[in-house]
């Protein structure tokens, strides 16, 4: 069976003025799938996504014209119809801070056509969802960072949309938070893939350490898409070219493993550093390095390879050429 | 009505009432312009529009005439053949001054009698008004000492000699010239135009600074909602304020009300899709609610200068009198007073509202032709 696309977009691309933000970039996200959009920030993540829910027009392309379809509806021609599948959280918080929690989402409900007598229900159960029932007649402009979050999440999801688009929902959240925010994410792709409904997440996040939690992972780098696979994959990419050095004193380490033939980059973590090597290199440059290194009057009480870790094999996709 | 675009006005209300600051600015604003503005300063008045219904038309009353005309304080724009005529130059706001010269004028003159000519006054803009009526009395005294002085020299002699020239003055609409009946409805068209169309800008740029359109861009509140939405809850608040005026303006300063309240009220619509056109087109063009004001004060400070808000239009140069014909201000400022002052009906202020029709539509069309639901 052919996997249901939610998100099927091709040759995305936005330029302002002569800044290429988004590049090209061709989007599958299927049903079931939580999608994470990595980069570093100006890597076009968030003109991704606006492109994706219609909120910016995609430049023309020369060559191959834009496509995105929404759960198979055309975003570009039938505007409306593709927005009716999709929660939107904004990076940026996005309700109005002079009006309560309920009247929010009530606003939202009824904008998104619930009637009358859905609504109430609706938001009730969508606020215990994401844990605030208690707060339902709070200013929005006094709730906490994460709280808000959360209830632009539940603004998002009030119409149960098929394909929930976030813009780096976690940014400036507590960690304690952050983690409430996943497992909610991770129940709502759950769920609706149970009740019969395909439904997949598109989330964009900064911090590598969240890429693990995602079923399928893409770099974006400069307005393009370098890289993508499944965590689990991405992280083989690095076998055996990731080697901790731990003594001392490590600036003098540091200068000395970055001048050494065969280290492509050299990262300080705490009291230790972790080279990255080229590829079969490793062993050839720990045993060079055991015996430099002593020479030039440093310590070492540990020199081995590790497996790399997410945040090591993105900073070697920021150096791809 | 639909549900998007209930759900859209009752969030905009609750948002304005839960401003209190601003919402109570917003009424007190035209309270504190009634009081300043209800005292206006004097201005110099030149070429007022003058109607002439010479009933006499000898030599005498043509010598009146030129020395009425060679002041430039007036300009002989009309010659009429009946006090109706005159009347209706005077309620169109075509001429400000009439001249009714006697059938026996050139009789009395050249004998040793005593002529009447009567001026009639148009005092609903007493600024004028009354400039023009001490100059017409001037004038009238001047030409008087001059018949003497010819009697004098026929005569040889100063006995029986007796006042020649009566200048009889009888002001319309507002015979005590009082500046609040002109400055009254003034401040109606003045509040109709400055606040709501920065009211209007604000508030949909406001869903831009704060990001909230982001949100609204994936609901499936179409763009036309969006301007409606937006726009009636301050059609409704601007009705309140042109209510709240006319209450105070009538109540207060005893301003009359000729005029049919439901016209009065049919007109303020008309003219405000002008006021929400520019805010809603300025709107468009700003990124900042500061942005939005500041487009809206460019457009506003013309307006009150070349609409005849301060100014009489009569006393400005030539090329500022044929700018003033693009301000929309001017048509409703010239519409309101005749309005509630003279009592005018429809056909006597067609042009002005054919004229307010055109700039209300053409700002709306080009305002809703630039709002976009996108973010670019």
């Amino acid at each position: 069976m052919m996997p249901e696309y939610l998100i099927d977009a091709s040759n995305l691309r936005k330029h302002f003025g002569g800044l290429h933000a988004v590049d090209g970039v061709d989007l599958r996200v299927a049903s079931g799938e939580i999608y994470g959009l990595m980069g570093p920030d100006g890597a076009g993540k968030t003109t991704t996504i606006r492109l994706l829910c219609g909120a910016l027009q995609p430049t023309a392309g020369k060559e191959q014209p834009t496509q995105i379809l929404i759960g198979g509806v055309d975003m570009l021609r039938q505007t409306e119809l593709a927005r009716q599948q999709i929660g939107y959280l904004p990076q940026r918080f996005s309700l109005y801070e002079d009006l309560t929690v309920l009247e929010n989402i009530h606003f939202f409900a009824q904008a998104r056509g619930l009637q009358d007598r859905d609504w109430r229900p609706r938001c009730m159960e969508i606020l215990q969802f994401v844990g605030l029932a208690e707060f339902l007649d709070r200013r929005t402009g006094h709730l906490s960072g994460g709280m808000k979050q959360k209830l632009g999440l539940a603004a998002a999801l009030v119409h149960r949309p098929r394909l929930l688009l976030l813009d780096e929902p976690t940014t400036g959240v507590d960690p304690v938070t952050r983690q409430d925010f996943w497992q909610l994410i991770i129940r709502l792709a759950a769920e609706g893939n149970q009740n019969g409904r395909s439904t997949a997440v598109l989330i964009s996040t900064p911090y590598m350490d969240e890429a693990a939690r995602c079923t399928r992972v893409g770099f974006l780098r400069q307005g393009r898409l370098v890289v993508e696979d499944t965590p689990a994959r991405l992280r083989t990419r690095l076998q055996a070219q990731v080697v901790e050095v731990v003594g001392r004193p490590l600036p003098l380490m540091r200068r000395l493993t970055s001048k050494e033939p065969g280290v492509e980059d050299v990262q300080m973590f705490g009291d230790r550093l972790h080279l990255r090597v080229q590829e079969g290199q490793a062993e050839a440059v720990m045993e060079h390095l055991n015996q430099v290194l002593p020479e030039q009057g440093c310590q070492i009480s540990r020199l081995r390879t590790i497996p790399a870790q997410l945040e090591d094999i993105f900073i070697s996709l920021l150096e791809i050429k | 009505m639909n549900l998007r675009l209930i759900s859209l006005i009752r969030k905009e209300f609750i948002q304005i009432l839960r401003d209190p600051r601003t919402l109570i600015l917003v009424l007190i604003m035209p309270i504190m312009q009634l009081f300043l503005l209800g005292y206006a300063a004097t201005n110099d008045v030149r070429n007022v529009p003058l109607a002439v219904f010479d009933q006499d038309r000898s030599p005498a009353a043509r010598k009146l005439l030129a020395a009425y005309r060679t002041a430039d304080y007036f300009e002989l724009a009309y010659e009429v053949d009946s006090e109706e005529e005159l009347r209706g130059l005077i309620d169109g706001s075509q001429a400000r001054v009439g001249l009714i010269i006697p059938p026996d004028y050139s009789t009395q003159v050249n004998g040793n009698g005593q002529a009447q000519v009567t001026i009639i006054l148009d005092g609903s803009d007493p600024t004028s008004a009354s400039t023009a009526l001490s100059a017409a009395q001037l004038i009238g005294q001047q030409h008087a000492t001059q018949i003497n002085a010819e009697r004098i020299a026929r005569q040889r002699s100063l006995s029986g000699l007796r006042q020649p020239l009566e200048v009889r003055t009888q002001v319309w609409y507002n015979p005590d010239m009082i500046s609040a009946y002109f400055m009254i409805p003034g401040v109606i068209g003045m509040i109709l135009f400055a606040l709501t169309s920065i009211l209007t800008a604000t508030a949909v740029v406001r869903e831009r600074e704060r990001g909230t359109i982001e949100q609204l861009i994936v609901t499936p509140i179409r763009s036309g909602e969006l301007v409606v939405g937006k726009i009636l809850p301050y059609v409704i608040l601007a009705f309140l304020m042109v209510i709240e005026v006319m209450t105070i303006g009538h109540y207060w300063f005893k301003v009359p009300i000729e005029g049919n309240l439901w016209l009065i009220m049919g007109v303020s619509g008309l003219f405000l899709l002008t006021s929400l056109g520019i805010g809603l087109l300025a709107s468009t063009f700003a990124r900042t609610q500061q942005e939005a004001m500041l487009i809206v004060w460019f457009t506003l400070l013309p307006s009150l200068f070349l609409s005849g808000f301060f100014f009489p239009l009569e006393a400005m140069p030539k090329f500022l009198q044929w700018i003033s014909y693009l301000m929309p201000l001017r048509y409703y400022l010239a519409v309101i007073r005749s309005l509630m002052l003279k009592g005018v009906g429809i056909q006597v202020i067609q042009t002005e509202v054919i004229a307010l029709a055109i700039f209300g539509f053409g700002l709306m069309t080009a305002a809703a032709l630039r709002f976009r639901k996108r973010l670019d």
